[in-house]
């Protein structure tokens, strides 16, 4: 799936990166915990999360991760939004709640990938 | 330090909680320009960033020690704040002292010190009440 299908299925807005949207992506994962979300590496691509500081940032960057959605109509401040910037992340930012986005993306191919302990 | 490695020494300031992970970033960077496998340099970050995290949120800051030899990376974390008063408890996922606060942050799960774990090949953390803690991390090249 490309980050644009994210963006429009989830009736997002592109915050930054907006050269990035043709970027294809394999898998996702959701929390507002970024411990949760360091537990389990593995390939995921996306982080979706209604939680907003510049560690989300932070967390998708250790994590390789392209893309970040913020849900529930959170938005980041500017020195979160920054960051992602100077890092090469998309920003994208849905009024959605985090479990319509999830399913949403989930039943569109957008699977969670493994979870490995390494 | 190995006369072939690479020293790096950063303080970790405990007032910003925003600038947390920069110590992590910087060594990030070194090891993927250095062109250590993904997995390598990934570990390390992780490791290395919840270190940080954990001397921000519970011992107002501190400082971390790196040194990158040909066959590991060694990371020494060292704060003078509360101490842990029970590792086995600390390392035990889930179980987190962190106050609401920290949570709203999206931190303070209680799976810092096990994913420091899981992330490292070997692990040591000396700690006094009331003294700080010295957390040593090594992964293997």
């Amino acid at each position: 799936m490309k980050i644009i299908d994210i963006m429009n299925a989830t009736e997002a807005e592109v915050l930054t990166g907006e050269d990035q949207l043709e970027l294809e992506v394999y898998s996702a994962c959701a929390s507002d915990m970024m411990s949760d979300v360091l537990a389990f590496v593995k390939e995921q691509a996306v982080l979706i999360t209604g939680l907003v500081n510049p560690q989300v940032v932070r967390t998708a960057e250790m994590m390789d991760m392209q893309c970040i959605v913020f849900v529930r109509g959170k938005k980041p401040d500017a020195e979160t939004l920054t960051l992602a910037k100077k890092k090469g992340l998309v920003v994208l930012a849905s009024k959605l709640r985090m479990y319509t986005a999830c399913g949403l993306l989930f039943s569109m191919g957008l699977h969670g990938g493994t979870i490995n302990a390494e | 330090m190995q006369s072939d490695g690479l020293h790096f020494e950063f303080a970790v300031d405990g007032e910003n909680f925003a600038s947390a992970g920069t110590a992590s970033e910087t060594i990030k960077n070194t090891l993927k320009k250095l062109g250590l496998p993904p997995a390598t340099v990934r570990r390390t970050a992780i490791a290395m960033y919840e270190g940080e995290i954990n001397m921000v949120i519970h011992a107002g800051g501190g400082t971390a020690v790196v040194d990158i030899t040909p066959t590991a990376i060694e990371i020494e974390l060292k704060d003078e704040g509360p101490g842990i008063a029970d590792i086995e408890l600390a390392m035990r996922e889930g179980y987190s002292t962190a106050p609401e606060e920290i949570r709203m942050l999206g931190f303070g799960a209680g799976m810092g010190l096990s994913n420091m774990k899981k992330y490292s090949d070997e692990m040591k953390i000396e700690s006094e009440v009331s003294k700080g803690t010295r957390v040593l991390l090594k992964i293997n090249i």
